[in-house]
C-alpha cells in the first residue's frame, strides 16, 4: 500500500513564459485517492495530462511505478484517463467504447464482450451495450467514460474534472459512487478538481494547486484544519486571515495567522471564555441568519473585522452594536508561512 | 408607421409571410415550375416526320434510353464521375487533414485561400487553360519530351478506352480537368468534418493503448467519412452534368450533358432531352437519400 505509484521530481511545464507548472515534486501512493485542487490555471490539469502523455515536461521526470515516463507516448503508459468532456467516440456504442482498448490490445471477442458487461454491470449500465453516446444523458455518459478506462485495468486512473458538467444532486451521488468504485477495484485515482468539497468529501489526501506550485498536501482534515499558507486557508473553506498589527494585538507576534470562522465563539456580558481560551472584545456590526447557523462580523476593538459562525443551538442572537467577546483556544489560532 | 409595426406586431403569420413570399416565389417559378415542365415533356414524342413535338403521354423516350448508344453514354458519364470523386478524395484527405490538425492559423488562411483562390476566376477560363496546358505542344507534352520520356506519354495515351490523339483530346484530359475544377468542393467539407474532430476524442484513443496509425484507422477516418460524402455529393453531381469539360478535352465520345445538348439543340427532341435529365436526377435523389441515412448532409 505504500509503494509510490507516480512521483512528481521537480517537474516544470512551460508555455512560452507562462509557467503552468513549476518545478514541483511530490508522491501519489499506490492506491489512494488523490485529489489535485486548485482554481483554474493553477497547473492542476496539466500535471495530469503530464502523467497521461499529452504533454511532456519542460523539465524533470516523471516516474510511474519506479519507472521513468516522461518521454513515453500515451500508449505506452499503464494509465487511463476521464476525460473532462467525457470524449466518447460518437460513432460507437456504448459497448464498443468501452471495448475499445481491449480492441485495441486484440483480446477475443468473447472475452471482450464478457468484461464489458462486468464493466457496464460495475457503473450500473447494464442493458446499454448498444446504445449511441448521443442518446444518453450526461450521468450515463460519465459512467461509460469510467467504464472504458477501468476496463483497462489501468494501475493509475486519471479523471479530468469528470463532474463538472453534472449537476449538483448528480454529482453528489457522483462522489459517493467514485469513490466506492475506487475501494472495489482498488486502483490509484488521480482526481483533478476546483470544487473544494468534492475534494473535501472523496479524497485520502489532497494536493492545493496555486500558480503552478503545490501549496500543500495532506489528508482532508489536516488541510482544513491545519492549513499552512494563506492561500490554502483560504481557498479550502473561509477563513479570518490576520496579519500586522491585527494579528500582534490577539497573538503577540506580527506573524500572519488563520481562524475558522466556526471555531470562533461569541460571549455576551457575563459570560466567562472556558479555561485556557484567549478572548479579545468586540462589537457586532452585522448579523447574518441562515437557518442552521447565524453568521456574525465582529469589529475587534484592536482593530480589525472577523466572521464568526454560530450553530443556531438556541435562538438567542446577539443583536447588532453588542458589545461582546470573542473567545478562541490557541490551538486553533493557526500560524501560516508568510506567504 | 407605428400603427404598421403594431399590426405585423399582432399578426406574427404577416411578417413570416411578407419575409418568406419574395424567395417562395422565385423557387416556385424558376426552380419547381421548370422541373415539373421538364418531367412531363420527358413523357411527349417527337414526330419523326414533322420534327414537331406531340403532347401525347408516352415511354418511348424512357425505352430509347436502354439503347446500347445512350447505355453507353450513361455508364461512361458515371464511370467519370465515381473516378472524379474518388480521386477529390484521396487527393484531399491528407490536405484537409493537415489544415485541420496542424497548419496555425496564420497557414490555415493561406491554404484556405490556395484552395479558394481559383474559383474566383472564370471556369470557363481555367477549362480552357488546360486545353493549352494538356495540348500536344502544351506544356506537360513538353516536359515529358524534354525529359526524354515523350515515348511513355504517347504509349500512355494509346491505351484503349481511355487515350487518345493528345491529353487534351483524351478522356484522361477530361478526368484530369475535372477532377482540378471540382476538387475544392471536396477539400472544404473533408476539412470541415474533421475540424469538427475534438481533439480530446483522439487523445483518449491514444489513452487507451492505440498507436497513431491505429487512431487515425478507428476514430478520425470514421469520424470523416460524413465529410467525404458530402464532397461527393458535389463532385459527382457536377461531374454528371457537365458538358463544357466533355466538349472542351473529350474526344468524340459523348456525356450526359453533351447529349441533351445535342438533343434538344441541334436535333429539337426536346422530349428525348428531358428524359436523359432524368436520369442524373434521380442518380442524385437516390444518392442524397443514402447520404442523408449515413449524416454526410449535416457535415455540409
Amino acid at each position: 500500500m505504500t509503494s509510490t505509484a507516480v512521483h512528481f521530481d521537480h517537474v516544470s511545464r512551460h508555455f512560452g513564459d507562462v509557467r503552468a507548472v513549476d518545478d514541483v515534486t511530490f508522491d501519489i501512493l499506490d492506491g489512494e485517492f488523490f485529489t489535485m485542487l486548485g482554481p483554474s490555471g493553477s497547473g492542476k490539469t496539466t500535471c495530469l495530462r503530464l502523467v497521461a502523455g499529452f504533454d511532456q515536461p519542460t523539465a524533470g521526470r516523471i516516474l510511474l511505478h519506479d519507472q521513468d515516463v516522461s518521454k513515453r507516448p500515451p500508449y505506452e503508459r499503464d494509465v487511463n484517463t476521464v476525460f473532462q468532456d467525457y470524449a466518447l467516440f460518437p460513432h460507437m456504442n456504448v459497448g464498443d467504447n468501452v471495448a475499445y482498448g481491449l480492441m485495441i490490445k486484440k483480446v477475443p471477442k468473447p472475452e471482450r464482450a464478457q468484461r464489458v458487461l462486468e464493466m457496464l454491470d460495475l457503473v450500473q449500465l447494464s442493458g446499454f451495450e448498444h446504445r449511441k453516446p448521443s442518446q444518453l444523458s450526461g450521468g450515463q455518459r460519465q459512467r461509460v467514460a469510467l467504464a472504458r478506462a477501468l476496463i483497462n485495468h489501468p494501475r493509475v486512473l486519471l479523471l479530468d474534472e469528470p463532474l463538472g458538467a453534472l449537476d449538483l444532486k448528480l454529482r453528489q451521488q457522483m462522489q459517493t459512487e467514485l469513490k466506492a468504485i475506487q475501494k472495489k477495484v482498488g486502483i490509484t485515482f488521480i482526481f483533478v478538481t476546483h470544487d473544494q468539497e468534492e475534494a473535501l468529501t472523496m479524497s485520502d489526501r489532497i494536493a492545493v494547486f496555486n500558480r503552478g506550485k503545490v501549496e500543500q498536501i495532506g489528508a482532508p482534515e489536516d488541510m482544513y484544519e491545519r492549513p499552512a499558507t494563506a492561500f490554502v486557508a483560504g481557498f479550502l473553506g473561509t477563513s479570518n486571515l490576520l496579519s500586522g498589527e491585527v494579528a500582534r494585538a490577539l497573538t503577540g507576534s506580527p506573524d500572519p495567522v488563520a481562524i475558522r470562522p466556526e471555531k470562533l465563539r461569541v460571549l455576551g456580558a457575563g459570560e466567562a471564555a472556558p479555561d485556557g481560551w484567549r478572548y479579545a472584545p468586540g462589537t457586532i456590526r452585522d448579523v447574518v441568519y441562515l437557518g442552521m447557523y447565524k453568521r456574525y462580523l465582529v469589529d475587534v476593538q484592536t482593530g480589525g473585522d472577523v466572521i464568526v459562525i454560530e450553530q443556531n443551538l438556541d435562538s438567542r442572537a446577539h443583536p447588532r452594536s453588542a458589545q461582546v467577546t470573542l473567545a478562541w483556544h490557541p490551538e486553533h489560532m493557526r500560524k501560516l508561512a508568510s506567504a | 408607421m407605428t400603427s404598421l409595426s403594431t399590426a405585423l406586431y399582432r399578426r406574427p403569420w404577416l411578417t413570416l409571410l411578407m419575409l418568406l413570399a419574395p424567395p417562395l416565389v422565385y423557387l416556385l417559378v424558376f426552380y419547381v415550375a421548370p422541373l415539373g415542365v421538364l418531367l412531363i415533356n420527358s413523357f411527349w414524342r417527337l414526330d419523326d416526320f414533322t420534327g414537331q413535338v406531340v403532347p401525347e403521354f408516352t415511354l418511348q423516350n424512357y425505352l430509347a434510353l436502354f439503347q446500347p448508344a445512350n447505355l453507353e453514354i450513361f455508364l461512361r458519364t458515371a464511370g467519370m464521375a465515381a473516378a472524379v470523386t474518388i480521386a477529390c478524395a484521396i487527393i484531399s484527405f491528407p490536405l484537409a487533414y493537415y489544415i485541420a490538425r496542424y497548419a496555425s492559423p496564420r497557414w490555415k488562411g493561406l491554404l484556405y485561400l490556395a484552395v479558394l483562390l481559383p474559383l474566383w476566376s472564370s471556369y470557363l477560363i481555367r477549362v480552357y487553360a488546360w486545353k493549352l496546358i494538356l495540348a500536344k505542344e502544351g506544356i506537360v507534352s513538353w516536359f515529358f519530351n524534354t525529359l526524354g520520356l515523350g515515348g511513355l506519354l504517347d504509349a500512355f495515351l494509346s491505351l484503349p478506352g481511355i487515350g487518345g490523339p493528345s491529353l487534351s483530346f483524351s478522356s484522361i484530359g477530361v478526368f484530369l480537368v475535372f477532377v482540378y475544377v471540382w476538387l475544392p468542393y471536396m477539400i472544404l467539407p473533408v476539412q470541415a468534418a474533421m475540424e469538427r474532430v475534438p481533439r480530446s476524442l483522439l487523445e483518449a484513443s491514444g489513452d487507451l493503448g492505440a498507436k497513431p496509425n491505429a487512431t487515425f484507422r478507428h476514430v478520425t477516418l470514421p469520424l470523416a467519412v460524413p465529410g467525404v460524402i458530402a464532397g461527393s455529393i458535389f463532385t459527382f453531381s457536377l461531374t454528371l452534368g457537365d458538358f463544357v469539360v466533355p466538349t472542351v478535352l473529350g474526344n468524340s465520345s459523348f456525356y450526359i450533358g453533351q447529349a441533351v445538348l445535342t438533343f434538344q439543340g441541334s436535333s429539337g427532341n426536346i422530349p428525348l432531352a428531358a428524359a436523359f435529365t432524368v436520369v442524373p436526377m434521380v442518380v442524385m435523389i437516390l444518392y442524397l437519400l443514402g447520404a442523408k441515412r449515413m449524416g454526410a448532409l449535416e457535415a455540409l
